[in-house]
């Protein structure tokens, strides 16, 4: 076309040839200097700051509220001053915005007192006086189990698979049943950037500012706390320092706490928390147990298996029932069971909230289930890995929820990858030799096998999200993005504007693609569930080739482009049946560790990766993801803990909860397998949550290797080593 | 009345001697490259330069810089051994969220001006007191390494 060749002369034309090859990030400028402005280096005239009183209590009933006297200028903002209902728009109208009647965990905000002097404000926090009668919380998991059936404990259930008459039958033609419990922890996010948002008054809007990941999500929240027209609020992302999921609902609350006060004080509301209280208050990994039974024959081979799952909700359900549906499809991993049951529970605790972090779910399960497989092949007598792959599933296998893996798919040619990369057998060897020379230090390998569905559970996509992206081309021939998506550090402002610019032939300096703000872009959906690059990329791929056809030079063009559904087995909810995702992305891990028996200190020693998400659409990006992932997931397994006593978080600091230093982690091997996917954008699917999820079940298994002994739970601290080594020396000794 | 140097100018300020060098900083000076991401000294996001030595200005109550030199990201930013660092974290892929990068680049620098030719280990090491939760430090690590070649002989000059 060479109205395009025109006005892109003088710009030196990115080579685009292999969408892969990486181009220089669309932000890095204004990071590296640090003059991209956050949230909290943003400063208005008349802005005053907010602080939240909480509540000290687990569970109990708000007698009386008694306010200090405020200095001028100083305002008290609760439940009276929400123009419209009290919740916090989720999918369940359970979240208080200030708590009124109720209180249901240590942290729950009641009130904020709004002011110039943020060291005032603590002071007057100090001198608020609320009367509370308080009731029997439940403080732990174990103990909503315990109390399930209870009314209002159970939050969400869901029940599918095989007939439990069938099992039954199974089970009694069994050579032996295997059961196992497993519990894994909370995790917290721990985004560098604490959480942060700004209500700007405006006589005739409300605008909120902050670190988010889904405007739109704020925005319904926002129509529905404030009770206002369309035109009346507008949500615009600030540059956002790291997000995981942390920053997909909780801000939410945040934004309408600083909506509602900026509406009653007419003025603009700061509200940025600092790292105690962002460590206390917002939402985390749900723990999580999970039970395993399963039926096996005199050689080890697996007949039927039942599964289990808990899920700590905390106080409220939030979107602990979408994680509960996550964690399910993925309770039996990656494998072909044959006989597969499973349920499911979210339970209510008088805890944090639990919410979204990358994996919403997925990660427990894996843990589980590979742990279990684990387990499994050591009475088999059969090497781990090689247990694991009679089992694997194969392109055309059912899913557990009678849908179908359509795609091809290339794990066994990953995992022989890494066995030659890695020389497996030949290391297990020399390990077993290290081990039988050396008392104290004691080396394992370990590896993990994953998928993640890509983009929302079922129908979401075309029920709910119903995503519209827009390009504006101006009359100079730049094309701006029109979507709601948020880069939170994971490039989408760079890996989007290349699609868009390949597709047009464009110089990829000529696609812009600013911080989005509802007044300009259509809901695309928010940036949550590794569907942002699969479904926008996609969306974005086919307006741009729409502009193509109809570019004219000098005038400017806009092209809307809505979300199409791939035909599939539709998903019932209820029966919990179909497709549970248009697409998988895939992974293998192997880690090899060493252990200090004296110190249960546990070192990684190597770690590869072997991936496969469709197709790479910025290398350096995708080992961004998968280096960042991978180190998350690690931890997870073995490095960060956060507990929770009496209902309260006891980690108030990032060295207490230990997230890793550059000394903890080690270069990382990766490779990433090509495997186009029709409709994604140039055959990519989603990456962001998969890197994750293959760390914690391959240390497991590292330390297993290792120590020759099974766990039942993460993380594996050294606490918990010294705890089995003691144990097995008991049972040796 | 505290005076000090700050970016090379002679600079004063009234603020009380126990307000915090990060807030000075930010909010007096309105230097936002000095980032708060936990304000007790555990993450490194505030780093500055106090008299040439990296410290977290979180931990750093203004009556005791005093007739110190203070450089933050912003003082730096002119500098070749700055852009060096700048072109490296972009081709190694070092920054994702970003938050942690001001510091992790006066860490960086701080690191190569004692250590112009650092093993692997001495990188982890020089910036084990930055946190980043988006990039595994990998790729930071690269980033280091890449301007020390780079800048081969410019980082000991001061």
């Amino acid at each position: 076309m060479p109205a395009l060749k025109n006005e892109s002369k003088g710009v030196a034309a990115m080579n685009l040839k292999d969408i892969s090859t990486s181009v220089p990030k669309k932000d890095h400028s204004g990071k590296v200097s640090g003059q991209l402005a956050y949230i909290s280096d943003v400063k208005l005239e008349n802005m005053v700051f907010g602080v939240l009183y909480r509540s000290p209590i687990a569970y109990g009933k708000i007698i009386s509220i008694q306010l200090p006297n405020l200095p001028e200028g100083y305002e008290a903002v609760g439940a009276e001053q929400i123009p419209g209902p009290n919740y916090v728009k989720i999918i369940k109208e359970d979240q208080p915005i200030f708590a009124n009647e109720w209180v249901n965990y240590i942290g729950e905000p009641i009130l904020m007192l709004v002011g110039k002097d943020l060291n005032i404000l603590y002071g007057l926090l100090d001198e608020v006086n609320i009367e509370f009668e308080e009731h029997q919380a439940i403080y732990t998991l174990d103990e909503a189990i315990k109390q399930k059936s209870t009314s209002g404990v159970n939050m969400a259930s869901y029940e599918f698979g095989e007939s439990l008459e069938i099992i039954s039958a199974i089970e009694q033609g069994a050579h032996q049943i295997i059961e196992e419990e497993y519990d894994t922890g909370y995790q917290e996010h721990v985004y560098l950037e604490p959480q942060g948002m700004l209500g700007i008054y405006k006589e005739d809007e409300i605008e909120v500012q902050g670190s988010m990941q889904c405007l739109y999500y704020i925005k319904n929240a926002l129509l529905n706390a404030l009770a206002c027209g369309d035109d009346e609020v507008r949500v615009v992302q600030s540059p956002t320092g790291g997000g995981f999921g942390g920053k997909e609902e909780f801000p939410s609350m945040m934004a309408c706490h600083v909506a509602v006060a900026a509406k009653a004080v007419k003025k603009s509301v700061m509200l940025v928390f600092d790292r105690s209280e962002d460590m206390v208050v917002t939402t985390k990994r749900h723990p999580a147990k999970l039970k395993h039974r399963t039926a096996l024959d005199k050689e080890g081979n697996i007949l039927s298996m039942c599964v289990d799952i808990f899920l700590d909700g905390g106080a409220n359900v939030g979107l602990s029932s979408v994680v509960l549906q996550r964690a399910l499809i993925n309770s039996a991993g990656v494998y072909n069971i044959p006989h597969f049951h499973a349920k499911g529970y979210v339970l209510k605790t008088n805890t944090v909230p639990n919410g979204a972090f990358r994996g919403f779910g997925a990660p427990q399960s894996f843990a589980g289930i590979e742990s279990h497989m684990g387990h499994l092949s050591k009475l088999a007598n059969i090497d781990p890995l090689e247990y694991k792959r009679k089992y694997l599933v194969k392109q055309g296998d059912p899913t557990i929820t009678k849908g179908k893996f359509r795609d091809p798919i290339l794990m066994e040619d990953m995992i022989m990858d890494l066995l030659n990369a890695t020389q497996y057998k030949k290391k297990k060897g020399e390990f077993h030799r290290f081990n039988q020379q050396n008392q104290r230090f004691k080396k394992g390998i370990g590896t993990s096998l994953f998928l993640h569905g890509c983009g929302f559970t079922g129908s979401g996509e075309r029920d709910h999200i119903k995503a519209t992206v827009k390009l504006v081309k101006s009359k100079d021939g730049k094309v701006s993005l029109k979507i709601s998506n948020s880069d939170m550090g994971q490039g989408i402002l760079t890996t989007l504007s290349k699609i868009v610019a390949k597709e047009l032939n464009l110089p990829y300096e000529q696609i812009l693609y600013p911080y989005p703000d509802t007044k300009e872009v259509p809901d695309s959906g928010p940036t949550v569930a590794s569907r942002t690059t699969m479904i926008v990329g996609k969306l974005l791929e086919r307006a741009a080739k729409k502009l193509k056809d109809q570019w004219q030079i000098g005038v400017e063009q806009e092209v809307i482009e809505h979300y199409v559904h791939r035909e599939m087995i539709p998903w019932d909810e209820k029966t919990f049946t179909g497709d549970a995702y248009p697409a998988y992305s895939w992974g293998v891990n192997f880690v090899e560790v060493e252990v200090d028996t004296l110190t249960g200190n546990v070192k990684l020693e190597r770690v590869y990766g072997n991936y496969e998400v469709g197709k790479v659409i910025d290398d350096r990006i995708m080992k961004g993801q998968i280096d960042g992932g991978l180190a998350q997931g690690l931890a997870f397994g073995y490095l960060e803990k956060m507990t929770s006593k009496q209902g309260r978080i006891q980690q108030k600091s990032i060295s207490d909860y230990g997230p890793p230093t550059s000394l903890d982690v080690v270069p990382i091997e990766s490779k990433v397998f090509d495997n186009p996917y029709a409709d994604g954008p140039y055959g990519a699917k989603g990456a962001g949550e998969l890197t994750l999820i293959g760390g914690a079940p391959a240390v497991q298994a590292a330390i297993e290797d290792a120590l020759q002994t099974s766990f039942r739970q993460i993380p594996i601290t050294p606490e918990v080593i010294i705890e089995s080594l003691w144990m097995k020396e008991g049972e040796e000794g | 009345m505290i005076k000090f140097t700050l970016n090379g100018k002679r600079v004063e300020t009234d603020a009380p001697a126990t307000v915090r060098l990060l807030d000075l900083l930010r909010d007096e000076f309105e230097l936002i490259g000095t980032k708060e991401g936990c304000g007790e000294g555990e993450c490194g996001a505030c780093s500055v330069f106090v008299n040439k030595l990296l410290q977290n200005s979180c931990l750093i109550p203004i009556g005791s810089i005093d007739g110190t030199d203070i450089q933050t990201i912003e003082g730096i930013m002119e500098t070749e051994q700055f852009k060096i660092l700048d072109e490296s974290y972009s081709i190694a892929g070092g920054v994702q969220c970003g938050y942690c990068i001001p510091g992790m680049v006066m860490a960086s620098a701080a690191l190569l001006s004692k250590n112009p030719h650092p093993s692997e280990a001495d990188i982890r090491e020089g910036i084990s007191g930055n946190l980043c939760r988006c990039t595994g430090y990998n790729m930071i690590v690269d980033a280091i390494n890449l301007a020390a070649k780079k800048g081969d002989g410019l980082w000991q000059r001061k």
